[in-house]
């Protein structure tokens, strides 16, 4: 493969990978993937069960290291080696269990490992009043106290807890890991609408799903991945459920859509 | 959260049914003395009970002890000093053990690892032998204690050991090694009865009192700090718009505070010698408060205590957070032994002397029986320093009543065993009920 992807000329992408390969032992993980995210943009990784999209969101988050190809970072070419090197950059991902301590309340789990400092004690003023900030910025208004423990929360309010936690550190690209997964009609509508406010603050956002529904109710672009190579992307106007469905299962669809080599990088239509 | 609501338009539909009036603490909700009271009683009712059952169980023990022991021995001033003397091992080795138990881990060798620590100070500071200063000797036998408490965690941490295990090795290895520094230079048990200054200091750790005008003074100036610290925090929380108990709440925790501070140096300042005067607080009340004030400022306050809960709640987000586990679990087996340590130096300090009889298995177990039947989870991420001094209290209650009532130390075994078996039966099925209930609303 290695095809160039054209940029059109208004948009850079925020995040470009470009060639990546990653390979456990024998098994060829990815092949060759060219993937875009750009910024205001939700961009919806979508494939099969082991078709590849957790290996290329850990690539992503310097959890696993690859192995050819280069990442883009706002147009330069970047090394993410570690998660600390992610997050360095923008980086942060909100991974399916959520990586929440149930015993801690609101603000401490947001807080976690960063916590500030007032002459060598903990700042529970200040954090609580940043933590209460950033909440209300992303609307999450449906818990009870901020200093309840996460133990009490519902399925929706801890991920708005984990997103929140995640775009709480000037990020600029927030990936999420099947996020409305095991969640029920409402809390699932109220995370999409949080996914949509991070895309409007200016964010890029990947949401790695298996819904189609959610894929189609929140993605401004579709990106699909069959057998580790990224098979297909584009704006989400150029796909329809059974083009995305044919992607995931063949890697190919005689139906409408973008091809990868044609047109990878049309800005995405809302 | 009521602050944050303002700009929401849409109220979100899921707020009235996931409303989780049980399991949020009622402090942070509560406006009012009265809202709070209710709260807690519901939180109460749901099976959440904080250390609600402890307290109950002190009064209890209160009540049947004063009832049953011969000429209704149990409540007058010299025994209750000699409870606080008893229980001030047990808690001061449970706030130790807390460190461990919050991670989830456990450490059974506390009490002859804390033992060796003891003798190997009271060795020192023997005037036939070494002579070294008092505090010096203090320092060598802590020190001892960090070292082995650094082994075990290394062991426990690097090497991926169960702590269990490597414990219940520490419990034989260090026995072993108490009654050899015992034995070395003498025949028969090192004593910290003479009438040389030096010992005399040590001695006194428990045995001391402080003058009953000090005392007061003393009492005084400790409940004025905490009141302060309390009144213009939580002030300052409230005015800035921050999560705070309501007004009436804060005095009542003063007001409870200075209670307590008042009864404990009124009783201790009652004459309680039989020929003679023998009054005053005994050194090892303000020693066990130190002690306390400093692990809760640690678990708290600090970054390091916030890494212990996290680790003992989820280690995997505390990984992903950057925490570096190794580091904090091995300090907590540190901390653990170190405070074992103090908690055997005043053991040493109560008996007068190293004997190679203490039983440290015992002790342990009496430690780790106290936190739990405080509410501390065996299973990690719940606790407080707190729980070690009323559970410490409840065993130590135990323990000096029936040792009134006469009962040898076949029953004080019985009985303290079944205090546990209640004590973890309780932890258990709490928190069953608490992960039902939340999976209910998942």
């Amino acid at each position: 493969m290695g095809q160039v992807i054209k940029d059109s000329p208004a948009a850079e992408p925020r995040f470009k990978a470009r060639g990546v390969d990653k390979h456990f032992g024998p098994v060829q993980a990815l092949t060759q993937v060219d993937l875009d995210l750009y910024a205001g943009q939700v961009t919806a990784l979508c494939g099969d069960n082991g078709a590849g999209k957790s290996v290329l969101t850990k690539c992503i988050a310097g959890i696993y290291e690859i192995d050819h190809g280069q990442f883009f970072w706002e147009g330069n070419p970047v090394h993410v080696r570690s998660p600390r090197d992610a997050a360095r950059l923008g980086i942060e991902t909100v991974y399916q269990d959520l990586a929440l301590a149930d015993n801690l309340d609101i603000v401490q789990n947001m807080f976690l490992g960063r916590e500030r400092l007032r002459s060598g004690l903990l700042n529970e003023d200040d954090m609580e009043r940043a933590a209460t900030k950033t909440l209300a910025d992303l609307r999450v208004t449906t818990v009870r106290s901020i200093r309840q423990p996460v133990a009490s929360l519902s399925g929706g309010q801890r991920q708005s807890v984990a997103v929140a936690k995640a775009v709480m550190w000037n990020s600029k690209l927030v990936m999420l890991d099947e996020p409305t997964a095991a969640l029920g009609v409402v809390q699932t509508k109220m995370v999409l609408d949080l996914v949509r406010r991070l895309r409007d603050r200016g964010l890029a956002v990947m949401v790695i799903s298996h819904n189609l529904n959610d894929v189609f109710e929140v993605a401004d672009r579709i990106a699909v991945v069959h057998l580790g190579r990224l098979v297909t992307q584009g704006p989400a106007s150029d796909f329809d459920r059974q083009s995305v469905v044919d992607y995931m299962t063949t890697g190919a669809s005689s139906r409408s859509g973008p091809r990868t080599d044609a047109d990878g990088a049309t800005s995405g239509t809302r | 959260m009521a602050r944050a609501e303002a700009p929401e338009t849409a109220p979100d539909p899921t707020a009235a049914a996931e409303a989780a009036t049980l399991e949020v603490p009622p402090e942070l909700v509560a406006q009012s003395l009265g809202e709070w009271f209710r709260a807690w009683l519901t939180r109460i009712r749901s099976g959440d009970s904080g250390v609600l059952p402890v307290i109950l169980a002190l009064v209890i023990i209160t009540i049947v002890f004063q009832a049953i022991s011969p000429h209704n021995v149990f409540l007058s001033a010299g025994n209750l000093v000699n409870l606080f003397q008893q229980s001030a091992v047990f808690i001061v080795l449970a706030m130790g053990e807390l460190f461990v138990i919050l991670l989830g881990e456990i450490d059974l060798s506390i009490g002859y690892a804390g033992g060796v620590g003891a003798a190997v100070t009271v060795q020192l500071v023997q005037p036939a032998t070494t002579k070294w200063p008092w505090w010096a000797a203090v320092l060598a036998g802590l020190l001892v204690c960090v070292v082995i408490g650094a082994l075990q965690g290394t062991l426990v941490t690097r090497l991926r050991l169960s702590s269990l295990i490597v414990t219940l090795a520490g419990l034989l290895i260090w026995q072993g090694t108490m009654l050899i520094v015992l034995g070395l230079a003498f025949s028969g048990y090192p004593s910290l009865a003479g009438l040389d200054s030096n010992r005399q200091v040590l001695y006194n750790l428990m045995n001391g009192t402080i003058d009953p005008v000090i005392s007061w003074i003393g009492a005084a100036v400790v409940v004025l700090a905490i009141a302060a610290l309390l009144w213009f925090g939580d002030g300052r929380r409230r005015r800035s718009g921050l999560v705070a108990p309501p007004v009436s709440l804060t005095l009542l925790k003063i007001v409870l505070i200075a209670i307590v501070a008042t009864s404990v140096v009124a009783i201790c300042n009652i004459n309680r010698a039989a020929f003679g005067t023998q009054e005053g607080v005994p050194w090892v009340i303000p020693i066990v408060l130190a002690v306390f004030a400093v692990w809760m400022t640690i678990l708290q306050r600090t970054r390091f205590g916030r890494y212990v809960y996290a680790i003992g709640g989820n280690p995997e987000a505390a990984r992903r957070a950057g925490i570096n586990l190794a580091a904090i679990r091995t300090l907590c087996f540190i901390i653990c032994t170190f405070t074992a340590g103090i908690g055997l130096l005043l053991y040493a300090s109560y008996l007068g002397g190293m004997s190679g009889n203490i039983n440290g298995g015992q002790l342990v177990l009496y430690a780790i029986a106290s936190v739990v039947l405080a509410g501390t989870s065996l299973f990690g991420g719940r606790g407080k320093v707190i729980h070690g001094i009323l559970g410490g209290l409840v065993i130590g209650g135990i323990y000096n009543g029936m040792g009134l009532l006469g009962l040898d130390v076949r029953w004080q075994f019985i009985v303290t065993g079944l205090v546990l078996l209640v004590a973890i039966t309780i932890d258990s099925l709490s928190r069953r009920s608490a992960t039902s209930g939340s999976a209910a609303r998942v």
